[in-house]
């Protein structure tokens, strides 16, 4: 937001480029879950290009970004975040766009040593060469650190009025902002994609372990942010949802999963993934019921339908909490939030 | 009210229906009128947004159950 707010202060036009990778946070999470309702639903982007006057562009990168995720050639940060490898993919993805629409360069917000590992001051040039924008590329808030680019010799900004920000504190990029007189300023400090997080990046490390395989589509993804995972044997796992919202989102899967669903008490749908078989359906049936407002009936009856919509009755006794071992739980989420 | 284009972008989450509606508008003339039916509440905002920044119109919205009709005019750009 800076980066770009800088640059149109030297009278160049400005128009921003947001990649939808699957894993960005904005929005879904928000629309599934009843309890988010009520916060606010803005998608960041689009807000920011409200508030700098800028057109903004969202480009689906869904499938490309399949060829990024699995196997980075500058490997993952903390989890299955690929910081380097994306940034290459979506800095050469702008030089395409720029390319085909007429303009003349690139500016991205990068602050040099502000991530530990893909924004030191090696790291950036090797976005440069591999994204093949050498020096076509802008970082306003550090350029007075870096060699000039091109925009800045041929007189297209003043590199005199660029700033020189580095190090990890945001204290300065919050005094510049200021400075700029933008009060609200929308930047996560923390990665605005769910390849950030710890439990998120556990549910998909234990997907592509399952599978056998680092493919995934949009709908794995969508639902490893959904409900609660529970992998009772390795070769299935249950997706239960934790709420009203979850439950209507889930059914919205119910042809390309089986599932589950109580009928003698209140309680949750299931989707079942994997290669489960008859005596995995009990089990799964116990541990649903047990998330249903009849865990401590003595049986519990549901619903088992198929993806062809077939539909059987089941009867069983709830499992204990007790006997739900710790390690059934993906990622160690028992997910309660 | 002229004849407007449809497009279904229910069961998509956002920002899905922005991208499709902004692919779908690319391809149209400037008076033409679109209308978005969704089902994630957040196109609510998302969608008026995206026409803010890029000069169209939002002539209505209504909502139906749990669907959401955006009717957008294109601007000039
Ligand atoms: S946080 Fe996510 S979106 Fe951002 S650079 Fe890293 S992998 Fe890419």
């Amino acid at each position: 937001m800076l980066a770009a707010r800088v640059v149109q202060d030297h009278g160049v036009h400005v128009e921003g480029i947001n990649f939808y990778t699957g894993f960005c946070v904005e929005g879904h999470t928000h629309a599934i879950r009843s309890k988010d309702q009520q916060r606010p639903k803005r998608n960041n982007a689009l807000w920011v290009a409200e508030q700098l006057g800028m057109p903004l562009h969202i480009v689906d990168v869904i499938e490309e970004y399949k060829e990024v995720l699995p196997r980075p050639r500058y490997g993952y940060g903390a989890n299955l975040n690929p910081c380097l490898d994306c940034k290459v993919f979506m800095v050469g993805k702008a030089r395409e766009w720029m390319e085909a629409n007429g303009f003349d360069f690139i500016v991205t917000g990068e602050v040099i040593g502000q991530r530990p590992k893909s924004q030191t001051r090696d790291k950036l040039p090797v976005i440069n060469r591999d994204a093949g924008v050498e020096d076509l590329l802008l970082r306003p808030l550090s350029a007075k650190l870096l060699e000039p680019t091109r925009p800045e010799r041929e007189g297209w900004v003043d590199r005199e009025r660029l700033f020189e920000l580095h190090g990890r504190s945001r204290k300065p990029q919050f005094a510049l902002a200021r400075e700029l007189g933008i009060e609200a300023w929308a930047q996560p400090a923390g990665g605005c994609c769910f390849l950030t997080d710890a439990t998120y990046s556990a549910k998909l490390a234990d997907l592509w372990q399952a599978r056998g395989s680092r493919e995934y589509d949009l709908d794995d993804i969508m639902l490893l942010k959904v409900g609660r995972h529970l992998r009772p044997r390795d070769h299935f796992k249950l997706i239960i949802a934790r709420e009203a919202g979850e439950t209507r989102f889930l059914q919205g899967y119910k042809r390309r999963y089986p599932h589950l669903r109580t009928t003698s008490h209140g309680g949750p749908v299931a989707l079942i993934d994997g290669d489960w078989n008859e005596h995995d359906l009990e089990l799964a049936a116990r541990l649903v019921a047990r998330y249903s407002s009849g865990r401590h009936a003595e049986r519990v009856e549901l619903e088992f339908e198929d993806t062809e919509g077939r539909v059987r009755p089941l009867s069983v006794p709830p499992m204990a909490s007790d006997c739900v071992p710790d390690a059934w739980y993906v990622g160690g989420d028992h997910g309660d939030s | 009210m002229a004849t407007a284009e449809e497009l279904d972008c229910r069961h998509l989450l956002c920002p899905l229906p922005v991208i499709r509606t902004q692919a779908r508008v690319a391809r149209m003339a400037v008076g033409a009128e679109l209308q978005v039916v969704v089902t994630d509440p957040g196109a609510l905002e998302d969608i008026p947004a995206w026409c803010r920044v890029h000069g169209h119109e939002v002539v209505a919205t209504e909502a139906a159950g749990d669907e959401q009709r955006i009717r957008i005019r294109v601007g000039g750009g």
